[in-house]
């Protein structure tokens, strides 16, 4: 009996609807935005010290596989949620933007540490001050750098949103006005 | 034995007179300014003399003073080492604020490409006859050269620097 109270669910939690017996109804958003938030695929763009914590979110001790994020994808065209980490400097601006956009929608955009969210330290005629400037970011993780478990709540942020993103929201006039605000097509 | 400093000055100022001067010892280095004219020649006769044997091109980098007079405004500093005596010289070459331009010396030394590029990139110094002077490190599109004194170090994009908190401001309370 004792065993039974103390036991941790991994499954992911239902989203809200009607139930009974041997019937569940929900929204189709609710069941689409509950898959795509626990199957996010990253997309590491690491280029200094975030990338390192990083590494750490990834591996066994923050394990970030426990959010679904196991498989690190290396080609943005399977991918879902692009990590920019570290320090961009301007002549890796136009590489960053076409990393982006070979990514297939729906996608989102974690921005870890203080140089990719504003420039960081680095206010200087080489360095982009703030990944904003090129691509719309979803989720800034400030810290310089931030350590894993900020990461790891950076991630889950970002499924929050993705959970309760409608299914219409990349056809919508106001997304396409975003991506347009960026010149991204 | 040990290549002495007599011997170098000596030497130069044999074979080029009045186109090096200001002989000095600093920084554990022998220092010397050449006409900028000349510098092809000089460093040429510093690899090629069997005495001096100057074989190795350690750095080459600009410098710029915006405050000096017009004909040296900009500098070429050339750093040689002779890996046979162990001896290191540096060679100071200073050009005109409105035309700075200088011979490339690729053609004694290979390595002199990417530095001179370097110095091009950041100084916006001229090397004649260089095989591809182009911009190395800076993105291509930039139109200003970042070292020099005018051209302000802090990016003017920056949107989130409060001058309260960098003891920009006279007050720190009132600003709104």
């Amino acid at each position: 009996m004792e065993d039974q109270t103390k036991k941790i669910i991994t499954d992911a939690k239902a989203p809200d609807g009607f139930s009974g017996e041997g019937f569940f109804a929900t929204k189709l958003d609710s069941v689409v935005g509950m898959a795509r938030a626990n199957s996010l695929w990253p997309l590491p763009f690491a280029t200094s010290c975030c990338g390192i914590e990083f590494m750490a979110t990834m591996a066994s001790h923050y394990d970030v596989a426990r959010f679904g994020s196991e498989r690190m994808s290396f080609s943005p065209r399977q991918a879902d949620m692009l990590l920019v980490m570290g320090t961009i400097a301007k002549k890796m601006a136009p590489i960053l933007r076409q990393v982006y956009e070979q990514m297939a929608e729906p996608k989102w955009v974690i921005s870890v540490g203080a140089c990719a969210c504003s420039g960081g330290i680095f206010d200087t005629y080489s360095v982009l001050q703030g990944i904003d400037k090129i691509i719309p970011v979803d989720v800034y993780v400030p810290g310089c750098p931030p350590r894993p478990e900020q990461i790891l709540d950076g991630i889950m942020r970002l499924q929050d949103m993705v959970r309760t993103e409608s299914v219409r929201r990349r056809s919508s006039p106001e997304y396409q006005e975003l991506l347009a605000s960026y010149n991204i097509s | 034995m040990a290549l002495e400093q007599n011997t170098i000055i000596q030497s130069l100022s044999d074979r080029f007179g009045g186109s090096v001067s200001d002989f000095i010892h600093i920084h554990d280095i022998l220092t010397f300014e050449a006409d900028s004219e000349s510098i092809l020649e000089v460093m040429g006769y510093l690899k090629d003399d069997p005495t001096l044997r100057f074989n190795f091109l350690t750095d080459v980098c600009g410098m710029h003073f915006p405050d000096a007079d017009k004909s040296r405004q900009f500098s070429v500093v050339y750093h040689m080492h002779n890996w046979i005596d162990n001896v290191r010289i540096r060679i100071k070459c200073y050009l005109n604020g409105d035309n700075p331009e200088i011979d490339s010396v690729t053609s004694l030394f290979l390595g002199a490409n990417w530095q001179e590029r370097e110095t091009y990139d950041f100084y916006g110094i001229i090397f004649k006859g260089h095989p591809q002077l182009k911009r190395i490190l800076n993105m291509d599109e930039m139109v200003s050269f970042p070292m020099r004194k005018e051209f302000p170090l802090e990016d003017g994009g920056r949107t989130d620097k409060d001058d309260r908190f960098f003891g920009r401001t006279t007050d720190n309370y009132t600003q709104s």
